[in-house]
């Protein structure tokens, strides 16, 4: 979380890697070991591997240290602190939900992948807690497998743009 | 062990967004604010898991939004590096302020 305060770009990329490491660690504790085994993969498996690429290919000389204006510090400082300020008092006032009891668990992997394959929500249903009980509904079942295929599309025809545009380039004009 | 409520996962969420919009408004280099937009996408991502966690209704939803943020979030940053990698080819910067034109 020092990845504000460092104003080295290799020294913000270790940050960052300790900060993603860190939430993947939390999803862990939260129960969601799917979401935490993919967040390890995805992001520092893939997502930093392309960052300290990024950060080799342009870093290098005068570049690699770009100072930052007292005034920028200062209205990007309190806006950072404003935001913060207002979550916390929104996330003070929401309360706690029911804690969570034992037998309702986190569904597992399998639940998950069969989620995404099309079949709907097998669990028995609980009521949605936090809200008012006279809108509180039961929610529908749904089933994932339309958000799937639209994000493996979306992912494939974004890494052949990305390809596209970061090709070498040939001059036109030498 | 003791049992956290969902107060301090959603402050924790809270902190890195202020962590990423900070990063985004004050760095000056191409590759720290993309850095920025993904602290701002891990705290989406930890609110969405917490609340998984604490709201029995929403237990499979939540997840599978963090994995589709996840998936997201890697699909911008190849496109974010790619644009950045291409900007820094033609101007030999990657300072966002000298950012006026994509081509010269």
């Amino acid at each position: 979380m020092g990845v504000v305060a460092s104003r080295n770009v290799v020294r913000m990329a270790v940050w960052l890697l300790f900060t993603l490491i860190g939430v993947s660690l939390l999803y862990f504790l939260l129960g969601a070991e799917f979401a935490g085994a993919a967040q390890l993969i995805v992001y520092v498996g893939g997502t930093l591997v392309l960052v300290v690429f990024g950060v080799m290919l342009t870093a290098h000389g005068p570049l690699r240290e770009l100072r930052t204006k007292k005034g920028e510090w200062l209205v990007g400082g309190a806006l950072g602190g404003a935001l913060f300020a207002l979550l916390v008092a929104v996330s003070l006032q929401l309360g706690s939900p029911a804690t969570p009891s034992e037998s309702d668990a986190l569904p597992g992997t399998g639940q998950l992948g069969l989620a995404f394959l099309g079949v709907p929500d097998t669990a028995p249903e609980g009521p949605i807690t936090g809200v008012p009980a006279e809108k509180a509904t039961r929610r529908t079942r749904a089933s994932y497998l339309l958000p799937f295929e639209i994000v493996s599309v979306h992912l494939l025809v974004v890494l052949i743009g990305a390809a596209y545009l970061a090709r070498a380039k040939r001059r036109v004009n030498p | 062990m003791t049992e956290v409520g969902l107060t301090p996962f959603l402050i924790l969420g809270a902190f890195l967004f202020a962590c990423g919009v900070t990063c985004v408004t004050v760095k000056r280099n191409a590759v720290g604010v993309l850095m920025g937009v993904e602290l701002i996408l891990n705290a989406a991502n930890v609110n969405l898991v917490a609340f998984a966690r604490f709201n029995p209704a929403f237990r499979l939803d939540g997840q599978v939004f963090a994995l589709m943020v996840v998936v997201l979030a890697a699909a911008e940053a190849a496109v974010a590096l790619a644009i950045v990698l291409n900007f820094y080819n033609n101007h030999a910067t990657v300072d966002v302020d000298e950012a006026k034109d994509l081509k010269e």
